[in-house]
């Protein structure tokens, strides 16, 4: 079993190349899918029982919600690995990562606010849920931070590595804890409220709309990987071959 | 040099020695404790003055207050020793770096966490505890503050070479903090209601246990970057 295709992704110019090959490939389908989720799930699909209308800023907040948690994920393990084998495009990805997480983990709270509002009665509730959803975005924050704060770029990925796998060890204790503080007072019941198993009609623009985000993700990262590798890269020969569009005249 | 020193031993000297500095300059590790007496100070006033509603609020107060009062008092940990070169040799020495950290963690815990444990009954009692309380709530800032130690080592390992780096401090360690304030400010709640507080209590124990544990090793990891 041969590691090489493994290798090839840490050298810069080979992932920057599949990276400009990807992006469309992940763009087109993700603008394809989302727009069909979104239509599927405004407008076809039909009105919950109990929640009328406003069920639907589901088609946003729970790929968003899901996919900030996978971003968090994601870029502990490329800021580990980047750590661990001094790979320098895997911390390019954890760089280029964290911003989007903090931008889905934000977008996920606000939807989830204002889909709060008219169900529950109040834009926020100290639910564990939302509490740990909150706690995530810190430590987006605070990795983004801390990598603003050290100007040289090989140090900032090192010691955003170590907050990162601190953060994720810390995950599971800080999800346990909040939940086990929550479960002592009163549960919210309007919560617990269990709706009726979805219709198909509701559960594949769902799906559609889980996958199309999804694809956005990856569609972003690659292209913020690309730009990162860029500036990080910028005095090395291939980008100035890249950018004269010459090959060996430079 | 007749023997090579182990890094127990290592580690013993500098806690002796971090101690020993210390004690000639009691003004600076009195500060966290003042802070702390002084912010819990604030919430009767900020609040209501009564006995009884005090109490309710009593453990997040002094929880809090003890959080942000161990933050304050991180600077203290590395950030002398950094700039005069002394963690560049102690990185040097060929000892084990997280034994050596953990030292530190240890002396600048003995010399703000302890203090605040042992003020946390006085600042207590002022805000309505009974004094059945007392020991529940010592064991409950013991423990605690022994965390917040060990997570506050890596926050100002990662924080070292960065100029005004306090707000991103806070930014770090607070959210990591966030399983100590629960478990700690339940078990101070439980004790001043007068229920049996070991629930909780044994949870932030196993919280120190496993900072204790791999801790040190963060520390050292992000100390080691930030020297570099």
């Amino acid at each position: 079993m041969s590691w090489a295709w493994f290798h090839r992704f840490g050298s810069p110019p080979y992932f920057y190349r599949l990276a400009t090959r990807w992006v469309p490939w992940l763009s087109w389908p993700a603008g394809v899918l989302i727009v069909g989720g979104l239509f599927g799930g405004l407008v076809i699909a039909p009105a919950d029982y109990q929640q009328s209308d406003a069920y639907r800023i589901l088609y946003v907040h729970a790929p968003t919600a899901w996919l900030s948690q996978m971003a968090y994920t994601l870029m502990a393990v490329a800021a580990a690995v980047g750590l661990v084998w001094r790979m320098k495009v895997a911390s390019a990805v954890a760089a280029a990562a964290a911003p989007i997480g903090a931008s889905f983990t934000a977008v996920s709270l606000v939807t989830g606010m204002l889909w709060g509002q008219p169900m529950w009665g109040t834009y926020w509730a100290w639910d564990p849920r939302l509490v740990f959803q909150l706690v995530l975005f810190f430590f987006f924050l605070g990795f983004i931070g801390l990598r603003s704060a050290i100007d040289d770029v090989s140090r900032a990925d090192r010691a955003g590595a170590v907050l990162a796998i601190v953060g994720i060890v810390n995950v599971p204790i800080v999800h346990y804890s909040v939940t086990w503080w929550n479960s002592l007072h009163q549960a919210p019941s309007v919560l617990r409220a269990q709706g009726p198993s979805m219709p198909a009609s509701m559960l594949v623009p769902l799906l559609m709309s889980f996958l199309g985000i999804t694809l956005y993700f990856y569609a972003v990262l690659f292209y913020r990987t690309r730009a990162e590798i860029l500036r990080r890269d910028r005095g090395a020969a291939w980008v100035r071959e890249l950018l004269t569009g010459k090959g060996k005249t430079a | 040099m007749s023997r090579p020193a182990s890094s127990l031993r290592a580690a013993s000297l500098i806690l002796q020695r971090d101690l020993t500095l210390a004690f000639r300059r009691p003004g600076e590790w009195l500060q966290p404790v003042a802070f702390f007496l002084i912010v819990t100070m604030l919430f009767p006033l900020a609040l209501d003055p009564e006995l009884s509603r005090l109490r309710a609020l009593a453990p997040g107060a002094l929880w809090v207050a003890a959080l942000l009062s161990s933050v304050l008092a991180l600077e203290f940990l590395f950030r002398e020793d950094g700039r005069d070169g002394t963690l560049e040799q102690f990185a040097l020495s060929g000892q084990s770096f997280a034994w050596l950290l953990l030292a530190k963690t240890a002396s600048h815990w003995l010399l703000t966490g302890l203090p605040l444990a042992i003020a946390a009954p006085l600042a207590a009692v002022g805000l309505g505890a009974p004094a059945s309380a007392i020991p529940g709530i010592l064991v409950a800032l013991l423990l605690g503050s022994v965390s917040l130690s060990l997570l506050g080592a890596i926050g100002a390992g990662l924080t070292l070479g960065i100029r005004r780096g306090g707000a991103l401090l806070s930014l770090l360690v607070l959210p990591l903090a966030i399983p100590t304030l629960v478990f700690g400010a339940r078990a101070t709640a439980m004790a001043i209601q007068g229920e049996p507080a070991a629930a909780p209590l044994y949870l932030l124990a196993a919280l120190t246990v496993f900072g204790i544990t791999l801790a040190p090793l963060a520390a050292a990891a992000a100390v080691r970057i930030s020297l570099e």
